[in-house]
């Protein structure tokens, strides 16, 4: 039961269409590679859970038969050579890097 | 006269009758800012040193003979996500407070070609990432009008400086309504153009096939001059359509006589603030006169469009965001024990909470489970919002709308609650989930003196249909002369 809403005191969507559990908000903060700290987890999971349950007004959309658009222009390949282009200016490319050595970025160990 | 009173095309012409030099005219631009910038806070970073150097430079070259162009040393201000080499690109982000862009971005090439000056960058939500400017990691914007509202967002510094005279004119980007709803606050014009009309090169992205840039003005024949510098093919932006070039100037005919107005009764709907809809339909009956064919129809998609528009933003934003890991540019935490650790705490003290919300919203909408019956169905959704739209523009050349439910809201007021400031883009992303053209002019103010915004949306690539349309509204009403922000501020 989707009501016409413009305002979230208007909402009316019913129960929690796919309720997201802790466990899941805290898997999909791992898979995004961010940490959730104890006192936010609750608040990111309300605002995700109201986010969602307005989300699934596209599960009442009729949409029946039609095909998924993913871009807003017509699907189309644009090729081009492959050519090398040499950017040449290193030094600002690696100005921006937290650290660097030798013309390189420089990272932890990863094995 | 007040030099930052004029739009760029009496600047153009003063700077042709030799009334005013280039000089001049950056000296005034950067005194405005002195005097006004505390107030309203729209830019990231100020480069008016720089700028005044840039004029003096200019106007030699040009008594010299070396450069010529219509719109050499013309100031302007460019929105924190475009890539200006040199000078710091920060998305109003802790992730990008210290990046500085090796490149430039194409569109700030253009302006650069142009030899126009760029006076700063301006403040916007975080990674564009919000209505009101209130998510910006550095400050709040202030909406000229009235100090204590919000100026939109996420272009809210866009189109406060331009409101508040600190520049002639701006660029802005717009993924759900960031130039056209913050223009609509601010009593400015503001242009969304057909995607893949301006190249996104240099654009920090956020959500790829919503994102677009485009001119945030005080008049509608800024808007086309604007529109023609930046508007054209870039091989670096494989989006970005290969077109013939038009001079958008030449549509404003200041004539809408049997032009076919459509005006979708759900848009008009309960949510819609009663002022804005007199407002609107005062704008409806100006076109009647004018000799405009309008007609009410059906769009019922505003709703299907904002929670797809969500789904598809947030998906995209969670894999383009997915850049930010603390190794090549941008912030690095300082404590970490081994490489993994080092992208989590870099993101999660780099990102605000925001842009945090949006990467979780877009890896769930995208994970196992959840893809089909979120993203996918989003994706079917954006096909039926092109299909109802084709079938408006069988019968209609021009679409109107209110550009927002309300007016500027006040500071402070919707940024604790995600949901509600999400809704205020209702009557925006659906042009954006479409890929279509969209223009936001003011119509008039409400009884607290807040400007209120007329949206007029397009075919694809109808640019000339929706600029005429609003310059032909703009002549007639003269909303600039009647009504200027006023700074107020409450005790």
């Amino acid at each position: 039961m989707v009501k016409k809403v413009y305002n979230s005191e208007q909402i009316e969507i019913g129960d929690d269409y796919m309720k997201v559990s802790k466990e899941e908000i805290l898997h999909i903060a791992n898979l995004s590679d961010l940490i959730l700290e104890e006192n936010e987890v609750e608040k990111y999971l309300s605002n995700l859970q109201e986010i969602l349950n307005f989300a699934n007004i596209v599960s009442n959309a009729p949409v029946e038969g039609l095909d998924i658009t993913i871009g807003s222009n017509e699907a189309q390949n644009v090729f081009r050579k492959d050519e090398i282009k040499i950017f040449e200016d290193n030094k600002s490319l690696l100005q921006n890097a937290p650290t660097q050595d030798q013309n390189m970025f420089k990272i932890p160990k990863v094995l | 006269m007040d030099i930052t009173e004029l739009t760029v095309h009496e600047l153009q012409e003063k700077i042709k009758s030799k009334e005013l030099t280039i000089t001049q005219i950056t000296n005034a631009y950067v005194d405005r800012i002195n005097e006004k910038e505390k107030d309203v806070q729209a830019f990231v970073t100020t480069l008016t040193e720089e700028a005044k150097k840039q004029a003096i430079e200019v106007e030699e070259k040009i008594n010299k003979g070396e450069i010529t162009g219509e719109f050499a040393g013309i100031p302007i201000g460019i929105k924190d996500n475009m890539c200006t080499k040199g000078v710091k690109t920060t998305c109003s982000s802790k992730m990008l407070e210290n990046f500085i862009s090796p490149y430039d971005a194409t569109v700030v090439e253009k302006l650069n070609n142009e030899n126009i000056i760029d006076l700063g960058k301006l403040n916007m939500d975080e990674f564009a990432m919000g209505g009101s400017t209130e998510y910006s990691y550095f400050k709040k914007t202030r909406n000229p009008w009235n100090l204590n509202k919000v100026p939109g967002g996420s272009s809210g510094g866009s189109a406060a400086a331009v409101a508040a005279n600190l520049v002639p004119w701006a660029l802005g980007s717009d993924t759900g309504g960031s130039i056209r709803q913050p223009s609509s606050f601010c009593g400015v014009v503001g242009l969304k153009p057909t995607y893949g009309l301006v190249s996104r090169y240099g654009l920090v992205a956020f959500a790829s096939s919503l994102d677009q840039i485009g001119p945030i003005t005080k008049d509608v024949r800024d808007s086309a001059i604007l529109l023609n510098i930046i508007a054209g093919h870039d091989e670096k932006d494989s989006t970005s359509a290969s077109r013939e070039k038009v001079d958008y100037t030449k549509c404003l005919k200041n004539d809408v006589k049997g032009l076919k107005i459509g005006v979708p009764k759900e848009f008009f709907g309960e949510g819609i603030n009663k002022e804005v809809k007199e407002s609107l339909q005062k704008a409806i009956e100006t076109y009647k006169k004018l000799g405009a064919e309008v007609e009410e129809f059906s769009l019922d998609i505003a709703q299907y469009s904002l929670a797809s528009y969500y789904i598809i933003a947030c998906a995209e934003a969670s894999s383009n965001l997915g850049r930010f890991d603390g190794i090549r540019y941008g912030y690095r935490t300082p404590e970490f024990t081994n490489l993994k650790e080092l992208y989590k705490k870099s993101r999660s003290e780099g990102f605000g909470a925001e842009v945090k919300r949006r990467i979780i919203l877009g890896t769930y909408v995208l994970s196992s489970g959840y893809y089909d019956a979120y993203y996918k169905k989003a994706q079917q959704v954006r096909t039926l919002v092109i299909n109802e739209f084709n079938k408006g523009f069988e019968k209609y050349d021009v679409i109107l709308t209110p550009t927002s439910p309300t007016v500027a809201f006040d500071i402070g007021s919707k940024s604790d609650n995600p949901l509600e400031m999400y809704l205020a883009d209702i009557c925006t992303v659906s042009v954006n989930i479409a890929g279509l053209p969209g223009i936001s002019i003011p119509c008039g103010v409400d009884s607290q003196g807040m400007p209120i915004g007329m949206q007029l949306i397009g075919n694809k690539f109808c640019e000339e249909t929706i600029l005429n349309a609003a310059y032909t509204f703009e002549q007639e009403v003269k909303f600039r002369e009647k009504y200027k922000p006023q700074f107020k501020q409450n005790a």
